[in-house]
């Protein structure tokens, strides 16, 4: 417990102190990983707590991030009404997944869910008058509090802060233990009287309801949105760092977030290849590291405390 | 005292596709009442049973529990009418404790359920009915201990546990001393007969031994019916039943 | 005429389609791997098809040397890395995604981002009157093969050994293997085949659809839909499947240009509220 204190005194003092130690693109690299942190968890409370896997969780990130820039940049809206709408269409996108993709299971659901993302997809590319198409929407402005690089770090900081000690809430009630006890055994809770059902709805939507704080923090950081934001390929990418860091540790997937944006980073600055990079990644943790990161490091941890 | 029974099925039948597995079954059981059904391999227990438990729906007939009609009701909603089940292929939270098994059976049987904010810790009732069930089956020590860290016996013992967890006015048990050694078949036996009497128990058993030394009365399914109904000596001097079932063991 | 010549455009590609997610369907009948990568072995089929073309002139030695090699590539797939994790979706997943990106780079490298488009056969290289409109040979022979395949498959799954051996994983891998068939080499060779069958629709595709970055994961897409519609682990979902996603694509595209996909997805997402397990599926 003390350790665990010391460790989250120790974050905090890091990620408060930052902005004033380094230069400000790498102010702007930590916003991001914080973002993503915040999307990869939301992912990972699906997956790692709820044991339903997702391949469209880009939809709930990218829907919100499409609605803000939609009203404040075509139809001029104020961020206070923007923001709320983001965050309400990706818990409305959440509940019509859930009822569609709910009676799905394993990789199914991937499959699935993945379409099912895919026709968001699908709307943000063909509605050109609204979205833009291919070439997105710019000119998003951040709100006038938060226009400069560190006072935005300072939001995103909050926010994600706040929304980490809400999913450890949730994760610790008796909603998350009995979200465990799904991803365990559908049968044995439903035979315990839990309607399972109802269960994995409210937490299709609670972690839609994450995405798609991490996809408004994204679009205003980004200050653009493209049909990018929600395509498969960073519902997969988002998946990756779920996996990377340690599936169904909360703290794992923030970890595995700042692993792939930094390899992202360095790869994309150092060859044209790094997609190529990206797939040996991608193949090499799971040959090597299929419990990720937190599950070499306490493979390792564990391994010295034995004689 | 109530003029139900605490179980009562009538005239159930299932079809899967075109293949009848259980045909106008009848069966009614007083409250306290424990019952057990035999019958060889594909005589229709397991359907029976899960048309009980709910996870399967009976094709026609009617299923009623203390008399509240349950023939279409989801297994979540029979659970919660006081009828608790075992499973035959052991059925736990592999990766949770044994605490952690104990405290959702728990959390399942007094509702805490959609509880958002405080930690599961934090529910007094829950922790003391779970710790009480840790002390009552000698289950204190391996409290922390990951269930798919224990030994089949134990996860045996914990599947019974798990569905008394919530004091269940019917308890099924779909063979609870499957795989088991003789000593620990023994065992988890012992443990049933302990059982409040008032519980109702019906129970899928193949050792002869175990279901004569439990049962009140005794069923005998053969190709998806009931062909004889009664107590040990009634089964035991009844010709088609040794014939089709008791000869062949 | 014009809606003959439409409809004749979306059943040649909805049998384009059934290729593709035949070998699909049959994959996750049988290993349950949602196998991302089966649109790269489409793209694969059709630019290695393009280089035989290109170097020895024969459209036929392509048809016959790009799926073998494609199929080479997918059973060193299934039998090295996927075989490790049986069951397990999401390592197959992380993997099979891994490979699309492998083979995506790869591709661009070795081929370039420039749309390459296959020859077609001399044999269909020309065109037959159908009333006042003229419509390309090809195509009607692309339907022609198309239903050759689906006859070869339903004959083998249905009339052969190894076919009934097929079945019966599907219904169920362990009791397959508990009758003494081997699972191991089923698995293998059902990957291989399916990735073959990809490859073949990326040569016959090559000549109308051409090979392109990003075509990989457009077809896979379009493939998911098919198997999703027709129901997963079923030869006749994947035909009837393919050509209602063929037709949808092919018409949607005409009245709704603005929501091209949306014409496909819909229906799909309607389908899967009905009937989740899809059209001919049953999970």
């Amino acid at each position: 417990m003390a350790r665990i204190l010391l460790f989250i005194a120790l974050a905090a003092v890091v990620f408060v102190a930052l902005p004033f130690v380094v230069p400000s693109y790498y102010v702007g690299l930590t916003t991001k990983i914080l973002i993503f942190a915040l999307f990869a968890m939301s992912l990972d409370l699906l997956i790692g707590y709820t044991g339903l896997a997702s391949l469209g969780h880009a939809a709930f990130f990218g829907i919100s991030a499409y609605t803000i820039a939609v009203l404040s940049v075509k139809l001029r809206m104020s961020e206070w009404i923007a923001f709320p709408a983001g965050l309400t269409m990706a818990i409305a996108l959440g509940a019509v997944f859930a009822l569609l993709a709910l009676r799905a299971r394993g990789s199914y659901l991937l499959m699935i869910t993945l379409a099912l993302a895919q026709v968001v997809w699908g709307i943000a590319f063909g509605w050109r008058t609204m979205t833009g198409g291919d070439d997105g929407l710019p000119g998003l402005r951040r709100p006038a509090f938060v226009s400069d690089e560190t006072s935005f770090y300072f939001l995103v900081l909050g926010l994600v802060a706040a929304s980490t000690v809400v999913l450890v809430a949730l994760i610790r009630s008796p909603f998350g233990l009995a979200l465990q006890g799904i991803r365990e055994s559908e049968s044995r809770m439903q035979a315990l009287g839990f309607n399972v059902w109802r269960h994995q709805f409210v937490a299709f939507v609670i972690a839609a309801a994450f995405a798609g704080l991490a996809g408004a923090l994204y679009v205003y950081y980004n200050r653009f949105v493209s049909p990018d934001f929600l395509h498969v390929v960073r519902s997969a990418e988002v998946l990756i760092m779920v996996i990377i860091g340690g599936v169904g540790t909360l703290l794992g997937p923030a970890i595995g977030a700042a692993a792939i944006i930094l390899l992202e980073d360095i790869i994309s600055s150092q060859t044209q290849h790094w997609l190529l990079a990206l797939g040996i990644i991608y193949v090499a943790t799971t040959l090597f590291a299929p419990r990720g990161l937190i599950g070499l490091y306490r493979e390792r941890f564990m391994a010295r405390r034995k004689p | 005292m109530t003029a139900y029974k605490a179980l009562d099925v009538q005239n159930v039948a299932k079809n899967f596709g075109g293949v009848r597995a259980l045909t106008d079954v009848t069966l009614a059981m007083a409250p306290g009442e424990r019952l057990v059904l035999l019958g060889p391999n594909g005589a229709g227990k397991t359907t029976l049973f899960h048309s009980i438990s709910g996870n399967i729906i009976a094709s026609a007939g009617r299923i009623s529990l203390f008399g509240q009609d349950i023939t279409q009701l989801a297994p979540d909603a029979r659970a919660r009418l006081g009828l608790a089940r075992t499973f035959q292929i052991t059925n736990l939270f592999r990766q949770l404790t044994v605490f952690q098994n104990l405290q959702l059976a728990v959390c399942g049987a007094q509702q805490v359920t959609f509880k958002f904010i405080r930690p599961m810790t934090q529910y007094a009732d829950v922790r003391e009915r779970a710790e009480a069930l840790l002390a009552e089956w000698n289950l204190v020590d391996v409290a922390d201990t990951i269930v798919q860290n224990l030994s089949y016996g134990e996860q045996r013992q914990i599947e019974v546990v798990m569905a008394l967890a919530g004091n269940p006015k019917i308890l099924l048990l779909d063979e609870p001393t499957s795989g088991l050694s003789p000593a620990e078949t023994h065992r988890v036996a012992a443990m049933v007969r302990a059982l409040p009497r008032d519980m109702t128990i019906l129970m899928i058993e193949h050792d002869m031994d175990v279901a004569f030394e439990i049962a009140d009365r005794i069923a005998v399914m053969h190709q998806g019916r009931i062909i004889a109904e009664g107590d040990e000596a009634t089964i035991r001097g009844n010709k088609q039943v040794s014939d089709i079932y008791l000869g062949v063991e | 005429m014009i809606w003959v010549i439409h409809t004749l455009n979306g059943i040649s590609f909805g049998m384009l389609l059934f290729l593709l997610a035949a070998g699909l369907s049959l994959i996750y009948g049988l290993m349950k791997i949602l196998n991302l990568t089966h649109g790269s072995y489409y793209l694969i089929g059709a630019y290695v098809g393009s280089t035989i073309i290109a170097k020895t002139g024969s459209f036929a030695l392509a048809l016959i040397v790009a799926p073998l090699v494609v199929a080479l590539l997918g059973a060193v797939m299934e039998r090295y890395f996927l075989r490790r994790f049986h069951l397990q979706e999401l390592p197959q997943t992380l993997l099979t995604f891994g490979f699309l990106f492998i083979f995506a780079d790869l591709m661009l490298w070795i081929w370039g981002g420039d749309p390459i488009v296959l020859p077609k056969p001399a044999a269909f290289s020309g065109s037959i009157s159908i009333g006042d409109a003229r419509y390309p040979t090809y195509r009607l022979a692309l339907i022609a093969v198309g239903l050759i395949v689906a006859l070869i498959l339903w004959w083998f799954q249905e009339r052969t050994r190894l076919g009934a051996m097929l079945r019966a994983g599907v219904d169920d891998a362990e009791i397959a293997g508990a009758l003494g068939i081997d699972v191991s080499l089923l698995f293998t060779l059902v990957f291989a085949v399916g990735a073959l069958l990809a490859a073949l629709g990326g040569v016959l595709g090559g000549p109308i659809i051409g090979a392109q970055p990003g075509a990989d994961f457009e077809v896979m897409l379009l493939a998911f839909v098919v198997v999703i519609v027709g129901g997963l682990g079923s030869l006749r979902g994947a035909l009837i499947g393919g050509l209602l996603v063929g037709l949808l694509d092919n018409f949607g595209k005409i009245f709704f240009p603005e929501l091209a996909l949306f014409t496909i997805f819909v229906p799909m997402a309607i389908i899967l509220s009905f009937r989740p397990t899809g059209l001919f599926g049953r999970l």
